[in-house]
């Protein structure tokens, strides 16, 4: 069925947000940073969690699949 | 070990007042740091729980994640509404005020090159679904082989249609999504492709093929809605979600080719 849904960014899921939030390309780096090996370990870590927590459905959580 | 500097955005200018009632990731006031005609716009944070080792430590704690990222977007959203704002990526924290302005010298013409391009767009989301599987096609649905092959043969055959089908319907959806990211491209300043949400962290039971984001000019965001809507309608096998308007997030890479 052809379908399309609207959600404002203000109420954005977490994983929408976490998308744009980690995965995107850096401009400047901070003194204090991950590297982006480290926030691939995060995701990975995250996607484990919410896994076991075998509540992903509910609380609608955590970062993209990565290839 | 003291104060640190979290950046969530950076501008040309604000308006007097832009960042006044905003409170930072850490709950702290959020104020700016200027130099080389940039201002870069920031909240206090404790490096002993935004360090580098601490931070890691945290990023595991889902409940600390989400508080974070949604305290950073807050601020990141309010100036957006109004600006023209490069956004920080999460956890990009400086030890002082002198390592904000250096960076800013620094890194002068890369921003001034991202602020030019993210000038008056937001950034939109586009998600597109498949249908979920069909169940189990039922055998009349594919001819029986000869008879001398027996019902091993027969299931055989009935196995790999059925695998083939599959097949075929997951390359027909990714065909859909390349062209629907490719016309939804045409109406855009850039374009990018987030890798598909994983289905345990989507929440939804079909996959996902498509993770667009789309820089597009404000006058044109109704075209682009349109377009997400004429979309949606030629290719009837896919769900697809509209979000936004977004921060440039997915724009504020220095490096990033146009389309």
């Amino acid at each position: 069925m052809t379908s399309i849904a609207v959600h404002p960014a203000e109420r954005a899921s977490l994983v929408d947000l976490l998308d744009r939030l980690l995965a995107t390309g850096v401009v400047i780096s901070g003194e204090v940073t991950l590297s982006i090996a480290g926030v691939d370990l995060v995701y990975v870590s995250l996607r484990a969690l919410v896994a076991s927590a075998g509540t992903a459905g509910t609380t609608g959580i955590i970062g993209p699949g990565r290839p | 070990m003291g104060d640190g500097v979290w950046l969530h955005a950076i501008a040309r200018d604000l308006e007097p007042g832009a960042i006044d009632g905003l409170a930072g990731v850490a709950g702290g006031t959020v104020r700016t740091v200027a130099a080389a005609a940039l201002v870069a716009v920031a909240s206090p944070v404790d490096l002993d729980q935004f360090g580098e080792e601490p931070l890691r430590r945290n990023l595991e704690d889902l409940a600390w994640l989400e508080r974070v990222a949604r305290a950073h977007h807050a601020v990141v959203a309010a100036l957006a509404r109004a600006h023209t704002v490069v956004p920080v990526p999460l956890a990009t924290v400086y030890r002082d005020d002198a390592g904000v302005r250096a960076m800013l010298t620094q890194r002068r013409g890369d921003l001034d090159a991202v602020l030019d391009r993210v000038a008056g767009r937001a950034e939109w989301g586009v998600k597109m679904y498949a249908e979920p599987a069909a169940p189990a096609q039922s055998s009349h649905d594919v001819p029986a082989g000869p008879r001398a092959g027996g019902p091993g043969l027969a299931y055989l055959n009935r196995r790999r249609a059925q695998l083939s089908a599959d097949e075929e319907r997951w390359q027909r959806a990714a065909d859909e999504a390349e062209a629907t990211h490719a016309a939804l491209a045409e109406c855009a300043a850039a374009a990018r492709r987030h890798p598909p949400q994983d289905r345990r962290l989507s929440g939804r039971a079909e996959p996902m093929m498509l993770n667009g984001a789309y820089l597009v000019d404000r006058r044109s965001a109704d075209r682009f809605a349109g377009l997400v809507a004429s979309q949606a309608a030629s290719h009837a096998e896919l769900h697809l979600e509209l979000t936004g308007p977004w921060p440039p997030y997915s724009f504020a890479a220095a490096d990033e080719a146009p389309p």
